[in-house]
């Protein structure tokens, strides 16, 4: 209904647009005229005035949100089916539903300035530039992977687009975003660092100790907290006196924001780089959903309905709003975005099939980098076994010639 | 692995066995009813018998209230009612004070840190507080009701932040007791001592062996003492000293070593702290070799402390150094803990343990 309304109107106001549009339907549209859109939700903010909802973005921006979030949602259950055939172990937090918050951060930010998150951090990973060969290699363990095999899913880094990590304790993140916060005030690098951390951690001392310190000097820190309402199992009004997370800063300004909607959380980041640049901390709160449980090891619905997730699917999903704005918009076809949707299912499927080839690590790197070679601290280990005989993951056995 | 362990504990379980295991448990023979229980199952039925006996107990954590993620707390909640079994946020150093201070009331609390790699951040409330309120009060306060429950240990797959041992870092804090059981029937007996002790206890459970080991557990109220070391298995050339999983292991290298006709004792320490020096002491001064064993890495560890000490008691009766089989001095690794841990296969093949008649005399 609303298309042919638009393409009515589209035939007396956008015509030109139309028909030069149609020529560049074949490939990501390269039409960077700007479009405004109204976000859906207003922002709620505490202690400051929020931004405007008007939103300006473009065709391009569109579609590559499309693009991205699709790669990130096929990664994710990609993920899910390499986890339940046991090619990923230990443990994998999913991110799908929260691809938002990560595609509107990137939006607004450069790779100079830093992002630091916890555990769900596969999407993160790849929205700072990661790619979905080192990604999947690092789930396996392989060598190949960002961190060489040695972090798993909960440990993804990327040094040249300031992506410090991939934390697995709840919580001990925000200092660290903190510090990174100062270093780039000191150097004064006009960057700043977006922490990022759940409703879980929001209970942890360590985040207002940080806090107070960012707001005592002024730091260019961006506090992002991803609310997707349950911390594991536990929902949020169940573990907060106030679930207001936006809040909580007390005498750090904050927004809440619709976590779901890439273009608020890109408008949102904006705002609040620029003022982390001038005035020091804020706090911005993501309302977001992940269909998945906590991680692989969680059904997810043991604490919340079914209905609750597929509701929040149908009505919120972050990828579908995209979509309906760039079909809206007459930006692509519902067409040949399943095209794009496919190709991007049979890249993840190309670089899942290279990642299992990838070699695992050699068993030296069991003893590399804890400490700095050369300063007195090799390891020693105390066995007169040259080679180790022991059972992998999979029960088969290994052997392994240890220095 | 894990018919082993069933084959293990069962063992255990059969008063005077083969083994002449010298059973410290009080449980009554013949009358009183046992079921066949996996660890976790142990220490809820050990759970709901604290609460149930002291009116003044409470049992809090991340996630007790639907039965905990290792299904530890299951039905506590319901039967006792939120006022006694509750979910905490998630701040572990809050969690760990807030009993503290429910202890010093006179309540027993019984506190549950989700994993024990988790437990840091309670590190200063535990070492500080816990620790030393008895003695910086002048015996005016105390926090002796409060009791610490970590899983801990290696488990296959968890990683950095899921398995490790951290009982080092806590035997070296006068005024805690630090306790580990070895299976069902031994949890549900320390875990009940702990919980009545007067004094603060961190009480590790191994969480591998949760659902893997298996046995017969007495149901009645019955208490194992604490400081009390066990010699699970008698023999005369050498001694093993372990705790918690761990033994299951050693277990697999005494029978091992028997093969080739050395004679293993195995002693369950138990209690980390205070440890029972007498037992151990005695055994060495019998066999005259020692062999520690632990997951936790070697550098540091509370095999370090034992060995000290029986250096300095059984120096003249010792015929080789004292060995020491644990974990490598490494972040618990992730692809490669096969490696990292100390299997049977480094056990069998330590100096003491391999040849024993072949060792020189220092």
């Amino acid at each position: 209904m609303a298309l042919s309304r638009l393409s009515s109107r589209s035939t007396t106001l956008l015509q030109p647009l139309a028909t030069t549009s149609l020529l560049r339907r074949r490939h990501i549209s390269t039409d960077t005229t700007p479009i405004t859109v109204e976000t859906s939700l207003p922002f709620t903010s505490h202690l400051i005035s929020p931004p405007s909802r008007a939103v300006e973005t473009s065709s391009q921006e569109l579609l590559s949100f499309f693009r991205d979030m699709a790669l990130m949602r096929r990664m994710e259950i990609a993920a899910d089916s390499l986890y339940k055939a046991k090619l990923i172990r230990g443990f994998c937090h999913l991110y799908d539903g929260q691809e938002a918050v990560a595609i509107g951060m990137e939006a607004a930010i450069t790779k100079r300035d830093a992002i630091i998150t916890s555990y769900r951090d596969h999407c993160t990973f790849l929205g700072r530039g990661g790619g979905l060969f080192e990604a999947f290699s690092e789930l396996m363990g392989r060598t190949t992977g960002c961190s060489k095999g040695k972090g798993g899913s909960m440990h993804f880094y990327k040094k040249d687009a300031s992506f410090y990590g991939g934390h697995g304790i709840v919580g001990a993140q925000v200092p660290l975003g903190c510090g990174l916060a100062f270093a780039q005030k000191y150097s004064k690098e006009e960057a700043v660092t977006f922490t990022l951390y759940g409703d879980g951690a929001a209970n942890q001392g360590q985040l207002f100790e940080a806090l107070n310190i960012a707001a005592l000097w002024d730091l260019p820190a961006v506090l992002v907290c991803e609310n997707n309402h349950y911390g594991m199992g536990t929902a949020e009004w169940r573990s907060a006196k106030s679930p207001a997370y936006f809040k909580r800063g007390d005498y750090v300004p904050g927004l809440k924001v619709d976590g779901m909607d890439a273009l608020a959380v890109k408008q949102a980041c904006k705002f609040a780089k620029e003022h982390a640049l001038k005035n020091g901390p804020i706090i911005l709160e993501m309302d977001t959903y992940r269909y998945h449980g906590h991680s692989m090891s969680d059904p997810g619905s043991t604490y919340r309905t079914r209905d609750e997730i597929s509701g929040v699917r149908q009505v919120r999903d972050p990828i579908d709003r995209v979509r309906k704005l760039i079909i809206a918009h007459d930006i692509a076809t519902e067409k040949e975005l399943k095209d794009m949707e496919k190709e991007v299912r049979k890249e993840v499927d190309a670089a899942v099939a290279q990642a299992k080839e990838s070699p695992i690590p050699e068993p030296s790197e069991l003893f590399s980098n804890i400490y700095v070679k050369g300063f007195g601290a090799e390891v020693n280990f105390i066995s007169p076994l040259e080679t180790t005989l022991s059972f992998g993951a999979d029960r088969k056995e290994l052997r392994a010639t240890l220095p | 692995m894990a018919s082993l362990l069933s084959r293990f504990c069962r063992k255990l379980a059969l008063p005077g066995s083969a083994h002449g295991s010298r059973m410290t448990s009080t449980t009554a023979c013949g009358s009183e009813t046992v079921k066949s229980l996996n660890l976790y199952s142990a220490i809820n039925q050990a759970l709901h018998i604290a609460l149930e006996t002291d009116p003044r107990s409470y049992v809090f954590g991340e996630d007790v209230g639907f039965g905990g993620v290792f299904r530890c707390t299951t039905g506590l909640a319901e039967r006792f009612g939120k006022n006694r079994v509750f979910n905490t946020p998630l701040c572990e150093q809050g969690i760990v004070g807030f009993g503290i201070g429910l202890a010093a009331m006179g309540n027993r609390a019984v506190v549950e840190i989700q994993v024990a790699d988790y437990i840091y951040p309670a590190f200063d409330q535990i070492v500080n507080e816990a620790a030393k309120f008895r003695y910086r009060s002048g015996n005016q306060f105390n926090c002796g009701g409060l009791t610490i429950r970590a899983p801990y240990g290696a488990v296959g797959h968890g990683g950095h932040y899921h398995s490790q041992s951290p009982e080092a870092f806590f035997c070296h804090v006068p005024g805690i007791k630090v306790v580990i059981p070895r299976s069902p029937r031994e949890a549900k007996g320390l875990l009940l001592s702990s919980i009545r002790d007067p004094n603060p206890v961190v009480f590790f459970e191994p969480k591998w062996l949760y659902r893997q080991a298996v046995e017969e557990v007495p149901e009645h109220d019955y208490m194992i003492p604490l400081s009390q070391a066990e010699i699970i298995r008698e023999g005369s050339d050498i001694t093993l000293v372990g705790w918690g999983a761990q033994l299951t292991v050693m277990e697999q290298a005494c029978l091992d070593a028997e093969k080739e006709g050395i004679s293993c004792e195995l002693i369950d320490l138990k209690t980390l702290l205070p440890w029972d020096k007498e037992t151990v002491e005695a055994s060495v001064k019998k066999t005259g070799r020692l062999l520690i064993s632990h997951e936790a890495p070697i550098t540091g560890g509370f095999g370090a402390e034992i060995s000290a000490t029986i250096l300095e008691r059984c120096f003249l009766k010792l015929e080789a150094p004292v060995s020491r089989v644990c974990g490598l001095d490494t972040p618990f690794p992730l692809v490669f803990e096969p490696f990292y841990m100390p299997t049977k296969n480094k056990a069998s093949s330590s100096s003491s343990l391999s040849s024993p008649s072949k060792t020189h005399i220092f």
